[in-house]
């Protein structure tokens, strides 16, 4: 269909060299990479995010918090096969017998101490890490997966679709949260799946939903959503080639308050003993409410302020990593003082 | 209005007309409307391409977004008389644009494309140069992986964004306008098409790099046979590119004939002070001052008589009383709506 011209038209002055970085294929070398090319593209991405992202240093000590708290989760599984023995160091069965009365201050072999129960406090801590873990992440992906996809469909196809999600949005906004939670799980018993799962749809298709179209809404007015019309490409198409990844830096922002939301209304609502789960920080605070030393005020600190400091440091660096990653996604909050 | 171009017009336009209506309220009928485009008709040959000269909102932009199907005309209709194909997957013969849908309309953007003004704007930011120009080729599912990467080179060539190897895979960031207008035009270029619709593609660039795009998009279409539609608000790149040129204002065509025969006689006072506007090289030359009066208004629902009777320099009582002048052809192949020219 087209052939190559004799003569071509010149390049000089548009400058072809001035970006070193940019992968340069061999095209004479015969078949071309396309998943390595991409894999080496998105590698630069990354890194170009991750050295806005180190400017911050707020952001950079709440990724290093993150990390301390995943490192906790994985030592649990560890301690238990190693050197903690179940009946024992078991964070809702065992039982500390080298101690006569509980709960016992932090010793050698508890280092934060036991419970009511004789429960080692540190077992639960580590172990109550890993489902916060699971908690935070699961509602936030399905958070972000329906709320970007509601976002997009909305913003792309307005009209009656805008209108019923918008309004369905309104809706559960208006709902008060930590109440319906409180109700449903009093209607039924909610594990730590579920929960993750409810915390999810509400945040999807609720706030979270209207920010994302808002954001769609102006991406669904540029050119190139128009220029792919033009070349053929279906609705499922423009929304999922080209909506979607424009979304998604934003995306990611919302999960990371997400994470901190369902940690926080989790460790309500196990306050308040309503979850069916195993452990978790605010069952810890729950059990020493249940025991009355809640109100024995820094006598009994080590029932306490482990698992509220936990909460409260992974709630905050969840939210911080978001700020920071704010700055990464959005280049007019970035400072230019350096 | 009609053209030289006769039977075998590859575009024949008739009395497209467009409106948006102006939202009164939620569930209110609206009650205004914006005449963007209103009784326009034209043919357009193959291989020819046509310059639709205007001010700023005065629709030329809609009637190419109606041509490539981007928007639905509210009246008129749009023919396409496409040569019959050597090859499959391609319309042949006489077709209705209002009657193309579904998989037609897929089969229809492989010989109807548009080049977008915007350079720094029609381009995903997140995808590669590679992602843009392969688009058409992979929602029309044309060719597998290599096919497609082995055609982006090929056009990158052509386009002479030279070694293709070193655009493919820059961002558009990463690229300067000129380039990324090379890219958006290859992107264009890359499927075939047999009209395009070039939306002021050098308005955005600086005046080094737009003698290049003109002169590649001449190129091409030489080489390749392409008819273009091209929008713009300049004369001289309009001179310099088409065989005929259009002048639109406020949604009508107000004059229209072949480039130089418009240029030399212009007898529509619109198109007139289009001409004394344009600047002059020459310091010494003294140039009348531009004889029309206001400025450019909206057609939110335009009274019916002549468009331009607002700012006419010419305008009579006859002007005022009858409708927007008919097109009448002046001299051959050159029609003029003016009761007074």
């Amino acid at each position: 269909m087209i052939e190559r011209p004799p003569n071509q038209p010149p390049t000089a002055g548009e400058g072809s060299s001035l970006f070193g970085d940019v992968p340069e294929i061999d095209l004479s070398r015969g078949r071309v990479d396309l998943a390595l090319v991409r894999l080496r593209l998105a590698w630069r991405t990354l890194r170009d995010g991750w050295s806005i992202f180190v400017e911050s240093r707020i952001g950079l000590l709440s990724l290093a918090i993150i990390g301390v708290f995943a490192l906790m989760a994985f030592s649990h599984p560890l301690l238990m096969a190693t050197v903690w023995t179940p009946d024992v160091y078991d964070p809702v069965t065992g039982y500390a017998f080298d101690q006569f009365d509980h709960p016992a201050s932090p010793t050698w072999r508890h280092p934060l101490g036991t419970d009511s129960l004789g429960r080692d406090i540190l077992s639960q801590l580590l172990f109550s890490a890993r489902s916060e873990f699971i908690l935070g992440i699961t509602a936030a992906l399905v958070t972000v997966g329906i709320a970007t996809t509601v976002g997009a469909v909305a913003a792309y196809y307005g009209g009656l679709v805008d209108s019923l999600l918008m309004r369905l949005a309104d809706l559960i906004i208006a709902l008060p949260g930590i109440s319906l939670l409180i109700v449903l799980s009093a209607l039924f018993s909610l594990n730590l799946f579920y929960l993750a799962l409810i915390i999810g749809v509400l945040g999807g298709f609720g706030g979270t939903a209207i920010i994302l179209k808002s954001q769609a809404l102006s991406i669904r007015v540029k050119p190139y959503i128009e220029a792919a019309r033009a070349a053929g490409g279906g609705h499922f198409h423009v929304i999922f080639v080209h909506i979607i990844p424009n979304l998604l830096p934003l995306s990611l922002l919302y999960m990371m308050f997400t994470v901190t939301g369902a940690i926080f209304a989790e460790a309500v609502l196990s306050f308040l003993g309503l979850l069916d789960i195993r452990m978790s920080w605010g069952i810890m605070i729950h059990t020493a409410n249940v025991g009355g030393y809640l109100l024995g005020g820094t006598e009994y600190w080590w029932l306490i302020v482990p698992a509220g400091a936990s909460i409260t440091l992974l709630c905050s660096a969840f939210y911080l990593v978001g700020r920071a990653l704010d700055e990464v996604v959005n280049p007019r909050l970035r400072r230019h003082d350096g | 209005m009609s053209g030289p171009a006769g039977g075998d017009a590859l575009v024949t336009v008739d009395g497209l007309t467009k409106r948006f209506p102006i939202a009164a309220g939620m569930f209110r009928k609206p009650t205004s409307f914006i005449h963007a485009v209103d009784d326009v008709s034209f043919r357009l040959g193959s291989g020819e391409s046509l310059g639709l000269v205007g001010e700023s909102g005065c629709g030329k932009t809609t009637v190419g977004k109606l041509l490539v199907k981007l928007q639905e005309p509210t009246e008129g209709s749009i023919t396409y008389r496409f040569p019959a194909p050597s090859t499959g997957g391609h319309l042949a013969g006489s077709v209705d644009a209002a009657n193309i849908k579904g998989r037609q309309l897929r089969v229809f953007r492989r010989q109807v494309q548009m080049i977008f003004q915007d350079p720094y704007e029609s381009m995903n930011p997140r995808r590669a140069v590679y992602d843009t120009i392969a688009e058409p080729l992979l929602v029309q599912g044309i060719g597998d992986v290599q096919d497609r990467l082995d055609r982006v080179s090929e056009i990158l060539n052509l386009v002479g964004l030279t070694p293709a190897g070193a655009f493919l895979f820059r961002r558009p960031h990463e690229l300067s306008g000129g380039q990324r207008q090379r890219v958006a035009i290859a992107r264009a270029l890359v499927i075939g098409p047999s009209f395009v619709v070039a939306d002021e593609p050098t308005s955005m660039l600086d005046v080094s790099s737009r003698t290049g795009i003109m002169s590649l998009m001449q190129e091409l279409a030489d080489r390749l046979g392409i008819a273009y539609l091209y929008i713009t608000h300049d004369l001289a790149v309009a001179r310099y590119m088409c065989h005929r040129i259009a002048v639109m204002y406020l949604g009508k065509i107000v004059e229209m004939a072949e480039t130089e025969e418009l240029l030399r006689n212009p007898l529509h006072p619109y198109t007139r002070a289009l001409l004394s506007a344009v600047p002059s090289p020459d310091p010494m030359r003294r140039r009348d001052p531009p004889d029309i009066l206001g400025d450019l208004s909206l057609p939110v629902d335009p009274p019916p008589r002549c468009r331009f009777y607002e700012r006419c320099p010419m305008a009579t009582d006859r002007c005022a009383a009858d409708v927007h002048p008919p097109s009448e052809e002046k001299a051959p192949g050159h029609w003029v709506a003016c009761y007074e020219a």
